[in-house]
């Protein structure tokens, strides 16, 4: 009953979706108040009745309904009830509905704080919206419904996936997928403005809080996602440019040039044409990426099933509105004027250089990801690219944008001055330099990690500089510089912190990857191992249960120049029901290094392999990515954004109705 | 500058970074792509040792001969033709005799395949794509190596 209930929700969905697609649209195109006013009571009940649907299948799952498909092959009455409620999105079909309940999400949170919005514009959007979500309702509906019964209801289910079976897969999906998807209302409103043929630096502020809200949720969701594999994989690495990764970097990459060439078109109405064409380019880069996840091409963890009708409805969805896009933004962007002439050396410059590298790495990426596929599907010929060629194409290009980072919020708009701008730098220029000697004298080799020590040090010192410089610190009293730095816009504070974010981040990966060791080695009870400073010793084995698996754990007493400084209990978990094995890695952190132990498999003479990393500065990876979010966060909190846009031009306020102003 | 002047700097700074990029991924791709190759294809298509390729197919039951110092040696077979695999180090926790695989490495001259990475995937049910293609090339592709969802073919209900 719950399940029928749920999918009816879904119908009714579909059918709201439907009319909030067509009947803004001709409203703002007649400019009549009354159809314009359909779109947000539509939006506000289309998220009601998906967030219905997808209540009533959560309540499937965890009252554990095996005569419900999915929640048959992907639940299990003995599993803990917080992975019987992440189960609900550890699948194919489940994860579409949590996918369109945050599109329908975003729909309702433009209708319902959207108000400075023009009548018109807001319209169009919530429409454009709607046509994304109408599509996926379709989708869900007809290839992969969550709520499709089996004829004889079985008495247990089949578990989950075991390596699904972890905490940070609940809450890694949902955080990425409103990274995602938050980018549909980036692309709506990008739609929106080719419709109505025209733009200016208000759209860009309408648009900023929700590209903002997007991007830090898919940086978070990606740090997550890479934090996670590093723990449950059980070999250490971050990040594998794996097809699966590269479709959620594609969009953060876009995303970031985004949210940087938002900034050109707010202040100087520049860029206009162009950040059209990234707002939608980087909705794009999420429809490929929920298409090459979802259809089953790539085959890996994620992709759940394969089935090629919904790699054909998926690649229609993909078609239409990427081809529908671009076809639009070929027909109207010539309408749009052009505004805010800028010297190539100027803080616009600069915002373009970010733009061009940025826009260019994320496209060798994207020929990394997609070029087997091409390959394969016109030679046969199977090849796979891995991290050596995006080493050797993503790395060269996003050295000159690392370096050029500092360079950009110290510029000034229209006109800049490279020479005050390097002047002001010294002092980071000259940290970064003792960085390099330090390493160097510390580390000795490789000289290349030294100076990309140097380089994150320039980034971070870098971004210091600019909050320095704005408050006057040194120069003025330090009162005058605190309430200075009071008086800065969040967004100030907000660049600086994702820029320091940027180069912590930086720092753990040159770190880990140019002074990571590690060690593997078949070890029985009473052997000891060493690795840099560290003494692993080999306690003894304990098999212990769980709800629904067992373990076999290891105990490793941890030395480090023969102090006991912590035990580490890696282990082998066996799953009953679908007789798998994983690898619970045992992490032990040292600041912001770690050691890391896993376990391989059981020799016949009763040793067992075990892998020991020493993983320095790791932990500053995904710090990084928070401080990055973090500032993200205080750019969102900024007050310009929040109250919205200054009115726009007297010329532009008298064509609207009085009553429109909210 | 004139505005003219200005749009062809932007437009040559585009042009010279695309270029880089070409020239970038152009040469990454003659360098640091690996092709995947069956057992068959090693003899079919000549493959020298020492290239680096993946080799994929099913882990031949009863051949997998663990070593000292976590050396293992086992075959992998696309059935027509088997070949000999000699690895050090962990196995992935999905490593089964009779199951799909993906080894990455060189052929040596003495015929046997050295690999210096066995690959992990993620699922007892998963068979590697290359390796499923390969078995149905060769025509050794069962119907119970793949895995069945609800609404796609039969089920039975236990």
């Amino acid at each position: 009953m719950i399940a029928e209930l749920g999918n009816y929700a879904l119908v009714l969905a579909l059918a709201v979706a439907l009319v909030q697609s067509v009947v803004p649209l001709y409203g703002a195109r007649r400019r009549d108040a009354v159809l314009m006013g359909v779109a947000e009571p539509t939006a506000l009940a289309q998220f009601g009745f998906v967030a219905l649907s997808f209540a009533a299948l959560v309540a499937c799952y965890v009252m554990s309904d095996f005569s419900v498909a999915t929640v048959f092959d992907n639940s299990h009455s003995t599993m803990p009830l917080i992975y019987k409620f992440t189960s609900v999105w550890g699948n194919h079909e489940g994860s579409m509905l949590l996918w369109v309940l945050i599109l329908a999400l975003f729909g309702a949170l433009v209708a319902g704080f959207g108000g400075n919005i023009p009548a018109t514009l807001k319209a169009t959007v919530l429409s454009v919206q709607s046509w994304v979500a109408a599509a996926f309702y379709l989708f869900i509906l007809i290839t992969s419904n969550p709520f499709q019964r089996l004829a004889d209801a079985p008495f247990e289910g089949r578990d989950l996936n075991p390596i699904l079976q972890d905490l940070g897969l609940a809450i890694h999906p949902p955080i990425l997928y409103v990274g995602y998807v938050g980018f549909s209302i980036s692309f709506s409103f990008a739609i929106a403005a080719l419709i109505e043929g025209r733009i200016d630096a208000a759209w860009a502020r309408w648009v900023r809080p929700w590209t903002l809200v997007a991007w830090m949720c898919l940086t978070l969701g990606i740090a997550m996602g890479s934090y996670w594999a590093y723990y449950t994989l059980g070999w250490g690495g971050w990040w594998f440019w794996d097809p699966v990764e590269n479709a959620s970097f594609m969009p953060w990459l876009a995303g970031t040039a985004l949210l940087h060439s938002a900034v050109v078109m707010e202040k100087r109405e520049a860029l206009k044409i162009w950040t059209i064409l990234l707002a939608i380019l980087t909705f794009s880069l999420s429809l490929i990426g929920t298409f090459l996840v979802r259809s089953g091409v790539l085959t890996s963890v994620h992709a759940f099933a394969s089935d090629p009708m919904r790699g054909v409805f998926i690649l229609a969805i993909l078609v239409l509105f990427i081809g529908g896009g671009l076809a639009l933004f070929a027909w109207r962007a010539p309408l749009l004027k052009q505004g805010g002439l800028f010297a190539p050396v100027s803080r616009e410059g600069a915002l373009v250089f970010n733009n061009l590298f940025l826009t260019t790495a994320c496209a060798t990426v994207f020929v990394g990801t997609l070029y087997p596929l091409a390959l394969e599907a016109l030679t046969g010929e199977k090849i796979s690219v891995g991290a050596p060629f995006f080493d050797a194409t993503f790395g060269p290009l996003f050295v000159p944008l690392l370096i050029a980072v500092p360079f950009g919020p110290l510029m000034a708009w229209k006109r800049g001055d490279l020479k005050g701008v390097t002047q002001r730098l010294t002092a980071a220029f000259v940290l970064a330099l003792l960085g390099v000697a330090a390493v160097c004298a510390i580390e000795g080799r490789p000289v290349l990690a030294a100076f990309g020590i140097g380089l994150a040090i320039f980034v971070i010192a870098g971004a210091i500089t600019d909050i320095v410089e704005r408050t006057g610190l040194w120069r003025a009293p330090f009162g005058t510089a605190l309430r200075r730095a009071a008086g800065l816009p969040r967004s100030a504070w907000g660049s600086a912190f994702a820029h320091i974010g940027l180069g912590v981040s930086l720092l753990g990966i040159i770190g880990v990857t140019q002074w990571g060791s590690e060690q593997i080695v078949s070890l029985r009870p009473g052997d000891k191992v060493s690795l840099r400073h560290y003494e692993f010793t080999f306690d003894g084995t304990t098999p212990r249960r769980g709800s629904n698996y067992s373990d076999l754990v290891v105990k490793f007493t941890v030395r480090r120049n023969g102090e006991r400084i912590g035990v580490m209990e890696p282990a082998k978990r066996t799953f009953a029901t679908r007789q798998m094995t994983t690898t619970e890695a045992a992490l032990l952190s040292r600041g912001f290094s770690q050691l890391y132990v896993s376990l391989g498999d059981t020799n016949a003479d009763g040793s067992i392999a075990v892998r020991i990393y020493h993983k320095p500065l790791v932990l500053l990876i995904w710090l990084g990515c928070l401080v990055m979010v973090f500032g993200g966060g205080l750019s969102l909190s900024d007050r310009r954004l929040r109250v919205g846009a200054p009115k726009p031009a007297k010329a532009r306020t008298a064509l609207q109705p009085a009553e429109q102003r909210a | 500058m004139t505005r003219k002047q200005r749009r062809l700097t932007l437009i040559a700074a585009g042009v010279g970074v695309l270029g880089l990029a070409v020239a970038l991924v152009l040469s990454a791709l003659k360098d640091s792509i690996v092709f995947f190759n069956s057992p068959s294809d090693l003899v079919e298509k000549h493959v020298a040792p020492g290239t680096r390729i993946r080799l994929g197919g099913l882990v031949v039951p009863g051949s997998i001969v663990r070593g000292a110092d976590l050396n293992v040696g086992f075959e992998v077979s696309d059935g027509n033709r088997a070949v000999q695999v000699t690895y050090q180090g962990v196995l992935p926790d999905l490593f089964r005799e009779g199951q799909g695989v993906v080894t990455e490495g060189a052929l040596q001259t003495s015929g046997t395949f050295k690999a210096d990475s066995v690959l992990a995937k993620h699922d007892e049910k998963y068979m590697p794509k290359e390796v499923a293609d390969a078995l149905k090339k060769q025509g050794h592709w069962k119907d119970e190596y793949e895995n069945k969802k609800p609404g796609a073919g039969t089920r039975t209900t236990p």
